[in-house]
């Protein structure tokens, strides 16, 4: 808006409120600071068996891990999250696109409401209702049993299929949410252009509106991927020890081996490996995201 | 003009993949509901019997009693603390230029990024050299970090939405900044305000992962109590905990819904 109409325009310049507002932000920003700093610094240092103290500098928790275990774990917790991201991409542009165009105030609601509810619940809660959905005796084995589709139960729990359904569920809800941001954006009027020009609905789609997504679908993607990177309850109590992330690893051996500089540099190799995948998502969908909006 | 069969068909098609997803989103929290009132100890489907036995246990059991309090407290302190900062901060980031905004923008914002278990490890060692584990003091400087960027987005949207000639035709007329921003711009924002509080709450009051690091036996917090009871014990007594908390979240994002509009604060419809 343009400011310069107003005779009180000199009042932005004086800044009323400025210092006030800023400096209770900047102080978060530097406790949020400090503390990633210190994970920093205990990822270079040796472990005192027994003690939370720390030894010397050392670079043996990098070195570490690069063993075969720690390596596969690191493999696996990419994977899962890549495969989270792709399938709650898929899965949520139908609802995002619903939940934008529908003309049903009653039916905006209900998906809305649906999808963001999960987003506010918590992992613990979500996970364990996936315990009793996927488990020997729970709901999709007792369900497929008594319909004799099979005789024994089906195991779901411990292996990388439930671990993706549950993480799938927890990533859902905010892909819908970036995507239908990016959808509702869009100029209805550029579809309607198309369809009076004949384009049929198919082709309106992926050549008017998921181009013109570009931005969300990005944003989707990897933020999908940052947050499954970050569950820990999901994988630790679907995956029961079988199917380990990086989290998982990081709690055993702050709390089980009280080796809090190697959880360190575990973090310290997660979140780069977090930010690299990003980066690299975003250097190869970039011509997706670089379609304005308008 | 009559959209062809193979159109219609097709409108039919995304209508049933709707559902579909939405019966997948909603698919555990029905089960789960079964699960809570099926009166034997252990999961079976379809429920013989239902009760409310475990209703009445979840609200006995003792752990969950502190757990609920502890998470009050600390739900209170962070989701008031991050909503006074995080409005602030909007505020300066929508009208403001200055050096330094993206860096502080950024390091605010990190923690969308940032998994938890990374947030919660750094508070943890942070505390230790302060000499602050096992108080309320870190897991609610933990929780402000996580929440402020939900209150500051959805603050900052509302912002955005705001005409700003309003707050000058205050100001033309003699209004000084302080009574300009508690009588035309702090109840315009009303809204994103208190949809930014109660997205800071409920998060709050459900993070799991980095209270799990930062939490003692002291101040656990509900979701690390349930945490802990799935890992010792079967019974549905964690089912029933579920079912009350899906039913409030549902109810209170319900009402934000019809009172705040939820869309707009979330930014997926757009205001006209």
């Amino acid at each position: 808006m343009d400011n310069s109409a107003f005779p009180l325009s000199a009042r932005s310049r004086r800044r009323p409120f400025f210092r006030l507002f800023t400096i209770p932000a900047v102080l978060v920003a530097i406790v949020f600071t400090i503390a990633m700093a210190a994970i920093l610094q205990y990822s270079v240092r040796a472990q005192i068996p027994g003690s939370l103290d720390v030894g010397g500098f050392t670079l043996a928790n990098f070195s570490a891990m690069l063993r075969p275990l720690y390596a596969r774990v690191f493999a696996d917790t990419v994977w899962l999250c890549l495969l989270t991201a792709v399938i709650s991409l898929v899965l949520g542009y139908p609802l995002a696109y619903a939940l934008v165009r529908s003309s049903n105030v009653a039916v905006k609601s209900f998906i809305l409401i649906a999808t963001v509810t999960p987003l506010f619940l918590g992992e613990v809660v979500r996970t364990y209702s996936w315990i009793v959905v996927l488990g020997n005796t729970g709901f999709v084995n007792s369900v497929l049993i008594k319909l004799g589709i099979i005789v024994q139960p089906l195991q779901l729990l411990f292996t990388v299929t439930g671990v993706t359904i549950a993480l799938v569920h927890v990533t859902l809800p905010v892909v819908v949410i970036m995507l239908a941001a990016a959808i509702s954006h869009i100029d209805p009027d550029y579809e309607r252009a198309a369809e009076s020009l004949g384009a049929g609905p198919l082709r309106i789609f992926f050549t008017v509106t998921l181009p013109l997504s570009g931005p969300g679908i990005v944003a989707g993607l990897t933020t999908a991927f940052a947050w499954t990177f970050s569950a820990f309850a999901t994988p630790q109590l679907v995956g029961g020890g079988k199917v380990n992330m990086v989290s998982n690893l990081v709690y055993q051996l702050g709390f089980a081996n009280f080796n809090f500089p190697f959880a360190a540099a575990l973090c310290v190799a997660g979140l780069l490996l977090t930010y690299l995948s990003i980066f690299l998502m975003r250097l190869l969908l970039r011509p997706m995201e670089k379609v304005g909006l308008h | 003009m009559a959209k062809p069969l193979s159109h219609r068909m097709m409108g039919w098609a995304g209508r049933a993949a709707v559902v579909a997803i939405l019966g997948f989103i909603i698919l555990p929290a029905v089960v789960v509901a079964i699960a809570a009132f099926n009166d034997k100890a252990l999961l079976s489907f379809p429920p013989e019997q239902l009760s409310l036995r475990w209703f009445y246990k979840a609200m006995s059991y003792r752990d969950f009693q502190t757990g609920f309090q502890n998470g009050l407290i600390v739900m209170l302190f962070s989701s008031s603390i991050a909503l006074v900062v995080g409005s602030a901060f909007a505020f300066v980031l929508d009208r403001y230029e200055f050096r330094g905004k993206k860096l502080i923008e950024g390091l605010l914002l990190a923690p969308l990024v940032v998994p938890h278990f990374t947030v919660g490890l750094g508070l943890l060692i942070l505390a230790a050299q302060v000499s602050l584990t096992r108080t309320f003091t870190v897991v609610v400087v933990c929780h402000v970090i996580l929440v402020l960027p939900f209150v500051l987005r959805s603050v900052y949207i509302s912002l955005r939405n705001l005409d700003e000639r309003l707050e000058l035709a205050a100001a033309s007329l003699g209004g000084k900044p302080w009574s300009v921003m508690f009588t035309i711009t702090l109840p315009l924002l009303m809204p994103g305000l208190v949809s930014g509080w109660l997205f800071a709450a409920i998060l709050s009051f459900n993070e799991f992962t980095a209270s799990l690091f930062v939490t003692a036996q002291r101040t656990q917090t509900l979701p690390v109590a349930m945490y802990n009871y799935v890992r010792e014990y079967a019974d549905p007594t964690m089912a029933a905990l579920s079912v009350i908390f899906i039913v409030v979240t549902a109810a209170l994002l319900t009402l934000a819904n019809a009172y705040l509009g939820l869309g707009k604060v979330l930014n997926v419809e757009q205001a006209r």
